[in-house]
């Protein structure tokens, strides 16, 4: 029967059936962070049970720390976050956890650290105490989020009750037009099915746009398809892959490289393989979008208005942005620019929106912060030099962490002030309670500090009408 | 975890569709490594604004729903971040179960970890629960999960549910044991694993 690319990863990687809908699914890789894992490591002592295989696990600090420089913990002054840093190093030492503490070379958001030390390979089961963890469909993976309670059950026995979802198949063809990017196009698709459009789906973005993507571009897709409910997101592996692979500290070496490439060779949806759903979107229909609402299906082009609201959820989201329906979206003044986590935070959307910014100045009024993915992505920058044009055009150049995207740190966003940023969410008091958040490529984030207002990036690529 | 076998309480509305976890559990109460003390943060700033005052145009500052039992939900509820937080909060303010035509994968996983049961119903049967659950005089609700039933005070209803499920919140087993009783099986798969995909085994 032919299989689609996600129903081979679960295939592989099945352990038992328990019943018509769930699997016992085993996990080649298990990512944690500070702030959902304690809970875990104390059910997992509570129960004195040992961890199944620690080598298949990897700890990395990244959501509550601070993006400016301290010398050491005793400079957290939020205890709460310090206290969860504090335990995750003591509970990787009791268990012989590989951990990239703050002050490593390698930190920074897990899901930067993690492909670009080689870690997430074709064909692996993923799982992290994250929803977006998505990001590593990128590699032909299958990734997804799990909650404490699921850390706790892979610690303990390298498996998870597993709930199969049916295969989606999101087909994008067609070079991309200008000023157009990964971001646009998945939110675009998160603006097509909606929130929970893909909800209980396993999506596959194949086609011409997605083959023509590098292998970050494809992270950014596949990281944002969470927000249209897809618990997975997943790539056919290609060359780029491969190569991007190659060489990475942790991905597989020699011999070990050239059988595991054989093997990914075979990680693609058989021809006739049937998916439950399919979605097409023509590449040149997007534009660079900005969303207008609290929620990251209420988007629309930059060029276009803020819509008229169609039920109490869109008015509830216009009062909360404090926008009126009618006005037009490059008009909107902004307060805070961010340019960072796991979405857009990696070197080559800060090579773009840096590109913006050469030669320009961040408007009167704005505050503008850069935090780049990890310190191995921020270190790359200044080896390129990208800092100096941040530093130049008047952004902050921050260290790396979730930072600003979730605002669990000291970035936080007032009450009432507007951000447009390079992030995934722009819930109801996500970058601080009532702030305001504007989501978009980082390119677009760069354009809008640049004018102050939401901006069309196109204003900067084009020759000015 | 606790068993949810048969609850009675209130059913408060929550139409608003994406109620996403940073509302359930804002990020203030996520600093710290226990699971305690949660049931202040849950809809924390729904329920209380800037200077902490209780505000009174939220649902579940309103009697009788200040002390429900259940939720009736709009669509994708849960969405969001994958923070468990959410879910030992709402269970920590005394509720029981969620009701929504959709609820949100990570969220709906912790749920049943935690024997908080999330149960999505067809569009218009969460209609009928919505209104019942608006109106005071027939806002109290049964879920008896052994027979499958929700009763309101003017509905009753049955709903499907996966029956593995099923028997691990009537009964409250620890998930990880009944995995752990699997462990030859988990070896087993390692074994043959090693063989075919040896890169996987190899240190790097
Ligand atoms: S950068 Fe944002 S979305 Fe990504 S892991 Fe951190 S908090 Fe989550």
């Amino acid at each position: 029967m032919p299989l689609t690319l996600y129903e081979k990863l679960v295939n592989q990687h099945t352990v038992a059936r328990i019943d018509d809908e769930h699997v016992l699914l085993y996990v080649d890789f298990h990512i944690m962070n500070e702030y959902t894992s304690p809970q875990a490591f104390a059910g997992l002592h509570a129960a004195d049970r040992a961890v199944w295989r620690p080598e298949a696990h990897l700890a990395v600090v990244d959501h509550v720390n601070p993006t400016r420089p301290i010398a050491d913990l005793s400079e957290i002054e939020d205890e709460g976050g310090r206290l969860q840093i504090e335990t995750l190093s003591e509970n990787c030492e009791r268990h012989g956890i590989t951990l990239f503490d703050l002050f490593d070379p390698r930190q920074g958001i897990e899901h930067v650290v993690v492909p670009e030390n080689g870690f997430a390979w074709p064909g692996m089961v993923i799982a992290c105490g994250d929803s977006h963890t998505t990001t590593y469909g990128a590699f032909g993976a299958l990734a997804f989020g799990i909650g404490t309670s699921e850390i706790e059950h892979v610690l303990a026995t390298q498996t998870l009750a597993y709930k199969v979802l049916k295969p989606m198949q999101v087909r994008v063809d067609g070079p991309l037009p200008l000023g157009v990017s990964a971001k646009d196009i998945v939110m675009s698709f998160v603006e097509k099915v909606g929130a929970a459009g893909a909800s209980g789906y396993a999506v596959e973005f194949t086609g011409t746009t997605i083959n023509a993507l590098s292998v970050e571009a494809r992270m950014t897709l596949c990281n944002m398809a969470v927000e249209a409910g897809a618990r997975a997101a997943v790539i056919a592996p290609d060359q780029k892959v491969y190569d991007y692979l190659s060489g990475l500290p942790h991905a597989p070496a020699g011999d070990d490289f050239r059988l595991a490439k054989a093997d990914w060779k075979m990680l693609q949806s058989d021809l006739g393989a049937c998916f439950a759903r399919r979605v097409s979107i023509a590449a040149s229909s997007i534009a660079p979008l900005v969303t207008w609402g609290t929620s990251p299906d209420q988007c629309q082009p930059i060029t276009s208005s803020v819509p008229v609201p169609q039920n109490q959820a869109d008015q509830r989201a216009l009062d909360y942005m404090g926008l009126k329906a009618g006005q037009s979206l490059s008009a909107i003044d902004i307060d805070r620019a961010f340019i960072g986590s796991c979405t857009n935070a990696r070197i080559e959307d800060l090579r773009k929106a840096a590109y913006i910014l050469g030669g320009q100045k961040v408007a009167d009024g704005v505050t503008a912060i850069v935090v780049p993915g990890s310190k191995q992505v921020r270190k790359a920058a200044e080896d390129e030099g990208l800092d100096q044009i941040f530093k130049n055009a008047g952004f902050e150049w921050r260290g790396s962490g979730c930072s600003m995207c979730l605002a669990m740190n000291d970035d936080v966003a007032a009450d009432g002030e507007r951000c447009a940023s390079s992030t995934n969410r722009n819930f109801e008091g996500r970058q601080g309670r009532g702030a305001r958040t504007h989501l978009m490529s980082p390119e677009m984030v760069a354009a809008a500090a640049v004018r102050g207002t939401l901006t069309d990036v196109r204003d900067f690529l084009e020759p000015r009408k | 975890m606790i068993p949810f076998t048969r609850v009675t309480g209130v059913a408060a509305p929550l139409p608003t569709p994406n109620i996403d976890t940073d509302v359930i559990m804002p990020k203030q109460f996520l600093k710290r490594i226990d699971r305690e003390g949660l049931a202040i943060g849950a809809f924390h700033d729904l329920r209380f604004d800037q200077s902490g005052q209780t505000r009174p145009d939220f649902v579940l500052n309103t009697a009788p729903y200040d002390k429900a039992t259940f939720l009736v939900c709009g669509d994708n509820f849960g969405c969001g971040s994958s923070r468990e937080y959410a879910v030992w909060g709402l269970l920590q303010l005394g509720i029981r179960a969620i009701i929504a035509p959709s609820i949100s994968g990570i969220f709906f996983g912790n749920c049943e970890k935690n024997g908080l049961l999330a149960l999505t119903l067809p569009k218009e049967e969460v209609d009928q629960l919505m209104a019942d659950a608006t109106d005071p005089e027939t806002c109290q609700m049964t879920i008896d999960l052994d027979t499958q039933t929700i009763m309101t005070g003017a509905t009753k209803l049955t709903f499907d549910i996966n029956p593995t499920r099923k028997q691990l919140l009537l009964s409250g087993a620890d998930h990880i044991q009944s995995t752990l009783d699997q462990s030859a099986a988990i070896a087993e798969f390692e074994a043959r694993q090693v063989v075919r995909r040896p890169w996987l085994w190899a240190r790097h």
